[in-house]
């Protein structure tokens, strides 16, 4: 009795001890290209990362970095790797790369309609486009980029770094209507398409309707819309004293346009207390660092007008208890207080709205409005027709939509093909040793302990003279040095061979962080406890061997805190231990297409 | 060797009483061969220290040559220690232990150390109860010189290079019995579980403690053929008695039965709990003792606490020696005088 040995042919057993990989969408192999920046190959950096999610220049700077989070480093220590610098730091310092770009196969004749020109349906343009199909993406308005270019702020992505990216898909021979707004689903199913892809994200702005709404209109706004006005110059001045509603993304970006567009006083009204923002806190951070100010426990209640015109806001001050687990459990108000201001920003969330696509096209529709979608196929009710990004469900962000753009060119290449798009290719995983000799390894594995590098950043003054300039410098050269050096290699794995193991507890003794026992099996909860160091993060995997020769106990290795430094490896007299570098296999739709056609051939 | 210092990462380590990780306990990173028995013993000396919440400078190391009088060095880098001369540790040992019995005095020996060119020093030792735990790394080859046979070789065991030995070995631990030692134990490198406590009791022991422990040569004596390899000692290794070491602090309540637990208090506080076993061994008895190990005759390997008498003087109390170390003791103290040196020899007078 007790736990079966761990499947390490399994590829989702590796790529789940890879946490950074594992947390991104796209399954960014990040340590592998950390790697690659480390011995200065960052164009090879950036084409790997391009693979996983097209836009490295773009996420260098704004991806809301699921896998810093995630990296096993703010286990061991506090602070994650700076995994999105290094991003950047291979886009920044990347050689051309244009002849890198794939090569466009001759056209395959199906024609592709892709509605907004966001993320998603440049990352499916990005897969199909060089397999040979005809791909036109519909924009509204009238560049590409979707909420890339119209709601971020260009001083945090410059336009030149999404005219770069969005070039190289482009100049694969996709075609671009801007400008072009679809009003009707029905009429482009009826042109000659053989797909459609619906990539035209949560366009629509909650609004707040409160005493006042109507009365100060002029000067409340909705956040998605006004960063969109700033970016394609509609709005260029904002009143001196502002106060954004909410504490998303959305709100940071918000705050910090208005500090550039003239306004001197800029408070961030929050409802509930920091714990619950859900803005990143390194957005937090940055607003804060320029002096915007974050009220938290104010609840708006109402806008109030002089003359017509906005002068300021009602809140009620809140009060909430929380219970042992950080959840509301009561909610009191304390009294109210009014804040004077000028303009008003809306930041409290957005929607989907589909008003173009009709209710009687075979497409069915949620009780909240929003089309039914296949979470792995992308596809929705009708065939020939997929979604994604945050049209297919819902605001995510930018990483999440070229994930979906990769999976939903999957589906439509194989739509095309008359083939079933539920019968994809499985993830695979290829194992090979690290070994270069006696305590030789193809990697770094000392432990570094150097902390997190500070990115360097334009001064407080410098920053605010126009809209454009990039407040984040990118790493210097000694940066990049000693934060490469932090990376722990988790794809470097530690392979246990149970025969070879002579049970003379060298790898336990040597382990710096105690993460190997030997012990007698037996059920995962009661193991958990009998550890060397106990298991107590359940989302971290046991690694359990066969049984051990001598004594038919089992090796079991605790994933949570493992160094992957490799000592276990160099202290094992019989090389039962050996650090292998894992890959794990994504297949994209040019995987797809190969596996078809010689599929197809051979039959 | 390894290639890289083991990383200090101790944010998640449990931190005893005096506020320190096991790792405040390690030394510098081992030389030894790879899978060596010996650096399994160093991390259970490691851990007892720390399980003591001992000070991790109250200790002297000492050892003489060897593989295993090199790893004093990679055990409790902050307390001194020495390698003297091969063979002769228990002299300087007890020289120390003179001058200064506030120390917990570690001796660490090997099969050659103790048995062939020190088994003189080793059995004066025990004649002088010098308070000390004394560990014997057994492995029944000479590591340093390329594996020869150790006077502790079985009979019939074989080279790695196929010569069989036919000489008697001599047992260590049958020896220290006959010798009158106090406490006598076996363990081997590859059960913590039992060695661990074992070190805690002898650490703790008024008088001279002897853990023989089986740590196998993982380059020259761990093959088919072999008497001290792992496959060997894990096939018959076979405990007689559980002894844990609870410190006196502690209420013995875990892991024992109403009226099975047998308690034996020790000098310096603690005491060391039995839990029965199917052979049900009783250690302060020294005929069973003896039995014990003359019905184990042949491949069993009989380990755990043999033998404990907690009721005799150690060597301090023997001679008198004063509990406070020379280097507290006030210089006119230890150096009366000419005045006193007259008086002295007027008295012969």
């Amino acid at each position: 009795m007790g736990m079966k040995p761990t499947d390490t042919s399994d590829p989702e057993y590796f790529l789940k001890v890879v946490d950074c990989q594992h947390a991104c969408p796209a399954h960014t192999p990040v340590p592998d290209y950390i790697r690659l920046i480390a011995q200065g190959r960052y164009t090879d950096a950036y084409m790997m990362n391009r693979r996983s999610n097209v836009f490295p220049g773009i996420l260098g700077r704004v991806c809301d970095r699921p896998c810093e989070p995630a990296c096993r480093r703010t286990r061991v220590e506090d602070e994650p790797v700076a995994i999105c610098r290094l991003k950047r730091v291979a886009a920044d310092h990347r050689d051309e790369v244009k002849h890198l770009m794939p090569d466009v196969m001759p056209k395959n004749g199906k024609k592709i309609a892709l509605i907004g020109a966001g993320p998603a349906s440049l990352t499916v343009a990005n897969d199909l486009a060089p397999l040979g199909y005809d791909c036109t993406i519909f924009e509204a308005l009238e560049k590409p980029g979707g909420l890339m270019i119209s709601n971020i702020p260009s001083f945090r992505l410059p336009e030149k770094v999404l005219d770069d990216e969005i070039g190289y898909i482009l100049d694969m021979g996709v075609k671009l209507k801007t400008g072009h707004w679809i009003d009707s689903m029905k009429s482009l199913l009826d042109e000659d398409y053989d797909a459609v892809f619906v990539g035209s994200g949560a366009p629509k702005g909650k609004d707040l309707s409160l005493p006042g709404r109507d009365e100060a209109s002029d000067n409340i706004h909705i956040g998605i819309e006004w960063l969109e006005s700033v970016a394609f110059d509609h709005i260029e001045e904002i009143g001196k004293k502002v106060l954004i509603i909410g504490v998303g993304n959305t709100a940071m970006d918000c705050c910090r346009t208005s500090l550039r567009l003239g306004s001197d006083s800029v408070k961030v009204m929050a409802r509930k207390p920091r714990e619950f923002f859900k803005a990143s806190p390194w957005e937090l951070k940055d607003a804060e660092h320029e002096n915007v100010e974050i009220i938290v426990n104010h609840s708006p209640k109402a806008f109030v007008t002089e003359n017509g015109k906005l002068t300021g806001m009602t809140f009620e001050l809140m009060e909430y208890q929380l219970d042992d687990t950080g959840r509301i459990t009561d909610t009191k108000v304390t009294g109210e207080t009014t804040i004077p201001c000028d303009d008003v920003i809306l930041a409290i969330g957005q929607d989907n709205a589909f008003p173009w696509i009709e209710r009687d096209i075979g497409m069915e529709f949620d009780k909240w409005e929003t089309p039914v979608v296949d979470k792995t196929t992308f596809e929705s009710t009708r065939k020939g027709v997929f979604f994604g990004g945050d049209a297919a469900f819902g605001p995510l962000n930018i990483i999440w939509a070229v994930e979906h753009g990769h999976q939903a060119a999957i589906s439509i290449h194989k739509h095309c093909m008359d083939e079933d798009v539920t019968d994809r290719l499985p993830r695979g995983l290829n194992l090979e040793t690290a070994k270069m000799g006696p305590n030789e390894w193809s990697y770094s594995n000392d432990y570094d302990d150097d902390a997190r590098s500070d990115m360097p950043e334009v001064d407080l003054v410098e920053r605010f003279k126009t809209l454009d300039v990039e407040v984040e410098l990118g790493f210097t050269a000694e940066q990049v040095k000693t934060e490469v050096e932090r990376c722990l290699n988790c794809d470097l794995q530690t392979i246990f061979t149970a025969p070879a193991c002579i049970e003379c507890d060298a790898c336990i003794d040597i382990c710096p962080v105690n993460c190997l026992t030997i012990a007698e099996n037996g059920e995962e909860a009661d193991l958990r406890t009998r550890l060397s160091a106990p298991a107590e993060n359940l989302d971290q995997a046991l690694y359990i061997s066969a049984d051990l020769p001598n004594t038919a106990r089992v090796m079991v290795k605790d994933e949570d805190l493992c160094l992957h430094c490799g000592l276990c490896a160099e202290r094992c007299p019989s090389a039962a231990w050996d650090m292998q570098k894992s890959t794990i296999f994504l297949p994209h739709a040019d995987d797809e297409r190969a596996a078809i056609a010689s599929r197809r051939a051979a039959e | 060797m390894t290639s890289i210092k083991k990383p200090l990462v101790d944010k998640h380590l449990p931190k005893n009483r005096q506020g320190l990780t096991l790792r405040d306990y390690e030394g510098v990173a081992s030389t030894l061969c790879a899978g060596c028995g010996h650096d399994s013993i160093t991390a259970a000396f490691v851990k007892a220290f720390h399980e003591l919440d001992l000070e991790p400078h109250r200790a002297a190391k000492v050892s003489g040559i060897g593989c295993s009088s090199k790893t004093t060095a990679y055990f409790l880098g902050q307390s001194s220690g020495i390698n003297t001369v091969h063979g002769r540790m228990p002299s300087v040992a007890t020289g120390a232990a003179a001058v200064n019995p506030d120390l917990h005095y570690i001796g660490v020996s090997g099969d050659g150390d103790s048995l062939s060119i020190g088994l003189g020093q080793f059995a004066h030792a025990i004649r002088r109860n010098l308070d000390m735990l004394y560990v014997i790394e057994n492995n029944g080859v000479y590591g340093l010189t390329k594996g020869q046979f150790s006077a502790s070789a079985d009979i019939g065991t074989r080279a790695k290079y196929g010569e069989v030995n036919e000489q008697s070995p001599i047992d260590p631990v049958r020896l220290a019995l006959t010798l009158g030692a106090t406490f006598v134990a076996r363990s081997f490198s590859g059960d913590k579980e039992q060695l661990v406590p074992l070190i805690k009791a002898g650490l703790m022991h008024r008088g001279f403690a002897v853990i023989d422990v089986v740590s196998p040569c993982v380059t020259f004596n761990d093959h088919a053929g072999s008497t001290k390899s792992y496959a060997h000692t894990y096939k018959y290794y076979h405990p007689v008695v559980h002894a844990d070491f609870v410190p006196e602090e502690m209420e013995i309540t875990a892991d024992y039965a109403a009226g099975e637990a047998i308690t034996i208090p020790v000098h310096s506080g603690g005491e060391v709990v039995l839990r029965k076993t199917p052979d049900s061994h009783d250690p302060r008895d020294r005929d069973a003792a003896f039995d014990l190990l003359k019905d184990l005759d042949g491949p069993e390997i009989p380990t755990g606490l043999i033998y404990i008498d907690e009721s005799r003087p150690e060597m301090g109390e023997m001679n008198n020696i004063p509990e406070t170390p020379l280097n507290a003791i006030d210089h006119s103290k230890l150096c009366p005088g000419s005045d006193k040196l007259k008086e002295l020899m007027d008295g012969y007078s």
